[in-house]
């Protein structure tokens, strides 16, 4: 008995003192090219199955009129297929404009939003990046959710990414 | 081919093209894409006839029995139609969410036959065609033609109302969405006669780009009872897919119906 409350409050303060429990970090490589465009890139977590899937952020033109960015959302095919089309866009939370080259991060919290509705499981973080008049790549790190220590998991890009990371922490 | 054979399919396909085939020339359509995303895009289609797919080098397909279909099922007319010596073309404003379906539906009856030692070739009406050959013609053979060449472009996210079936000739039921083909999966669609399930029809596949490799690379596959074929797509790429018939299903007497199927579907890379 007071050893399964002792338990109980222990993952309670661990919650409470962890906010921020997945962290994404992704370097967006700088390009020698005659025509150099932000790439867009989609983050997103597929379970092992591939049948359930949570969408995490898609970079895209979003700023331009009429949203004519979104003309190109399909060339992040897998991501269009998986998920991209079934989405209204730009939608609150998910959309946001194109990163320069550099290191990037994104962060979630495991209380809300897309990591609060994942069921305990084995899972796929995917990131997808396309570049107009440029290639396209994808990356994915597995990983088990939710995690039973502090870990970083990393895959590195060949051309569109650097390298991305995911830091999930219990 | 023969040389009077190949001077009378050209004198045809020049005025109304043959659709169905038992030539070696393939019709097609060519879409400038298949999955778009967005509002208000615009798609391009060739028209052509040729042997190499896709390239324009023989006859451009008459557009005359062409039609599109919008997602929700309405007649949507396409713009900018124009004609080449090699190809026809025509633009589709794609206003709504979905897929839509743009078909040569080519309907017909024709009649070869041999006068004064020379073959010819003459497009009729059903009731009348058997009184317009002219006396003293030798070799007659009558056709009724049900071609039917389409295509698939979907805006966002793919769906079922186009493929609504007409119950005339072959048609294509698609058991994988048409506009959702990944290279090394397998895909499945379902072939109809009449409504019916076409059993035991064969089905060519050739993947474009047929100029630059020494191989044809086709492949046929059979449909089994219930009309159904599979294939697993061995790269991206546009593929020619076409199937067709010949029986007596026709009012005509003495008629051959010849009906034939063909579609050109984008296979994407996973």
């Amino acid at each position: 008995m007071r050893l399964t409350l002792s338990a109980a409050v222990t993952s309670l303060v661990a919650t409470q003192a962890t906010a921020g429990d997945a962290t994404i970090s992704i370097d967006i490589p700088r390009l020698n090219v005659a025509e150099y465009h932000r790439p867009y890139v989609a983050f997103w977590i597929e379970s092992a199955s591939g049948d359930r899937v949570s969408n995490l952020a898609v970079w895209y033109a979003t700023r331009l009129k009429d949203n004519e960015g979104n003309k190109w959302l399909k060339d992040m095919r897998q991501w269009w297929r998986r998920t991209g089309r079934e989405l209204a866009l730009p939608a609150d939370g998910l959309s946001s404009p194109t990163r320069a080259p550099g290191t990037h991060q994104i962060s979630f919290d495991s209380g809300a939003g897309p990591l609060a509705a994942l069921a305990p499981g084995e899972y796929q973080l995917i990131v997808e990046a396309a570049r107009e008049v440029g290639g396209r790549e994808l990356l994915r790190i597995p990983f088990q959710w939710p995690p039973k220590d502090e870990r970083k998991l990393e895959a590195k890009g060949e051309h569109e990414i650097g390298t991305i990371s995911l830091a999930i922490k219990p | 081919m023969k040389k009077h054979l190949k001077l009378a399919l050209i004198a045809l396909t020049a005025t109304s093209v043959l659709s169905v085939s038992a030539y070696a020339h393939r019709t097609w359509l060519l879409p400038s894409a298949t999955v778009l995303a967005g509002k208000d895009n615009w798609v391009t289609v060739d028209a052509a006839v040729s042997n190499d797919l896709f390239y324009f080098e023989h006859q451009p397909l008459n557009l005359d029995g062409l039609a599109v279909m919008a997602p929700d099922g309405s007649a949507v007319t396409p713009e900018n139609i124009a004609k080449g010596r090699y190809r026809n073309t025509f633009d589709v404003k794609l206003t709504q969410d979905g897929t839509y379906k743009m078909m040569v539906l080519n309907q017909g009856v024709f009649a070869s036959y041999k006068l004064d030692g020379q073959q010819k070739r003459m497009r009729g009406k059903p009731d009348t065609i058997a009184k317009d050959i002219p006396a003293g013609a030798t070799d007659v053979r009558i056709s009724e033609i049900q071609g039917r060449i389409e295509i698939f472009v979907t805006s966002g996210k793919p769906t079922e109302a186009v493929m609504k079936t007409t119950g005339a000739g072959l048609e294509l039921v698609p058991v994988t969405h048409p506009n959702n083909l990944y290279a090394g999966e397998k895909a499945t669609f379902r072939m109809l006669l009449d409504g019916q399930p076409a059993a035991g029809l064969d089905i060519e596949i050739v993947p474009g780009g047929i100029r630059y490799r020494d191989k044809l690379n086709d492949s046929k596959v059979t449909t089994d009872e219930s009309g159904a074929f599979s294939v697993t797509w061995p790269s991206p790429g546009m593929y020619w897919l076409h199937a067709n018939i010949r029986d007596k299903k026709t009012r005509i007497e003495n008629a051959e119906r010849r009906a034939a199927y063909s579609t050109t579907l984008e296979v994407l890379a996973p």
